[in-house]
């Protein structure tokens, strides 16, 4: 009988591929070198999934945000914030480890046999700030006020970073497309330079994207320790013997830090924990500020 | 800030944040956003695919 652990992990892996399945639908567009044009598209997705890629049925939320941000109408985007609110709120980072197709290319990559693993790079704790660099100078800063002459902003991370809009939008759109395979140029070389640095770096180390460079990953971040679905710790019930983090990939000491914006709740800890002091739901908290399965119905404030 | 209250407010972050987002999203599509949203996503972005 396969272990709870192992189970834990093919459920997720399942829902991640149903999850990228359902995003790109649009299998047309792959054989056909185009992209879907319906009015879902006016809906974003909750992964980073470009809207470039020939079978994306939906907007992806980053460059949607730098689209409004860029466009010389707008100073604010109401419209793709609060769908960003909504969705940090329901689960903060869940949607990194359970439905964002990058995030399931990055793990299945990270399963791949490489002659050396490692828990983090060299510089972890300052490289995990790049992600909100990224966030605030080239998603909000750069397409809001450096702009042309007709008051456009550019998607400045689209344009010079997102190895996700490489992947899954220009490789497949290039080679489907000859119009396209002629307008390649520095910009298409560099961007392909870091997505080959990136395939690299997740045989290495589990998610260095999610990790160190996602905007949207920093977004839901935020939104980790207050989330309905959220890792809820027992202290009552923990040792602190560490269980937690080891089994964690991205190395977070979850009995110390159960809201970390790092967390992708996959769920690695609740199942790895002895003592079933680590549970992930959305349980309310015990009156005595405990937080777990222990505390009877009647100790529960709602 | 007691922690009873401090629970309190903790409970009723995420509800309070939902209904925030539901509402800047409805602003969102009364201003016209939601319209260049799907402009920009149902044509080809050069620049999203390295082409510039």
């Amino acid at each position: 009988m396969a272990s709870k652990k192992a189970r834990g992990g093919r459920l997720r892996l399942w829902v991640q591929a149903a999850s990228a399945a359902l995003s790109n639908g649009y299998l047309v567009g792959f054989a056909r070198g185009n992209i879907f044009k319906g009015r879902s598209k006016a809906v974003c997705l909750p992964g980073l999934n470009c809207y470039s890629c020939p079978g994306a049925i939906g907007a992806c939320p980053i460059g949607s945000l730098q689209a409004v941000l860029g466009h010389r109408s707008y100073q604010f985007a109401f419209y793709v914030l609060g769908f960003l609110t909504v969705v940090g709120a329901l689960g903060g980072r869940f949607v990194c480890g359970w439905l964002c197709p990058f995030g399931l290319i990055q793990d299945l990559l990270f399963k791949i046999p490489f002659f050396k693993k490692l828990r983090k790079l060299p510089g972890d704790r300052f490289l995990k700030y790049l992600k909100y660099v990224m966030l605030v100078v080239l998603v909000f800063l750069l397409p809001l006020y450096a702009v042309d002459f007709l008051g456009q902003g550019s998607p400045w991370f689209c344009k010079y970073v997102c190895p996700a809009g490489t992947l899954e939008g220009g490789l497949p759109l290039v080679a489907a497309n000859s119009g396209l395979q002629a307008a390649v140029g520095w910009l298409f070389a560099w961007k392909n330079a870091i997505l080959i640095a990136i395939i690299v770096l997740s045989l290495l180390v589990y998610r260095p994207f999610c990790r160190y460079l996602c905007p949207l990953g920093g977004i839901y971040g935020l939104f980790n320790p207050i989330s309905l679905y959220r890792i809820r710790l027992d202290p009552a019930a923990c040792t602190q013997c560490g269980a937690c983090q080891k089994a964690c990939k991205l190395d977070i000491d979850i009995f110390r830090h159960p809201g970390s914006p790092d967390c992708i709740r996959c769920g690695a800890c609740t199942r790895a924990c002895p003592h079933g002091a680590i549970t992930m739901g959305i349980t309310s908290p015990c009156k005595d500020g405990q937080n777990s399965r222990h505390c009877k119905k009647g100790d529960r404030l709602a | 800030m007691d922690r009873r209250t401090g629970l309190t407010v903790h409970r009723l972050a995420a509800p309070l944040l939902i209904l925030l987002g539901l509402i800047m999203m409805a602003v969102g599509v009364w201003r016209g956003e939601a319209a260049v949203v799907l402009q920009k996503a149902v044509n080809i972005c050069l620049e999203c695919i390295g082409i510039g």
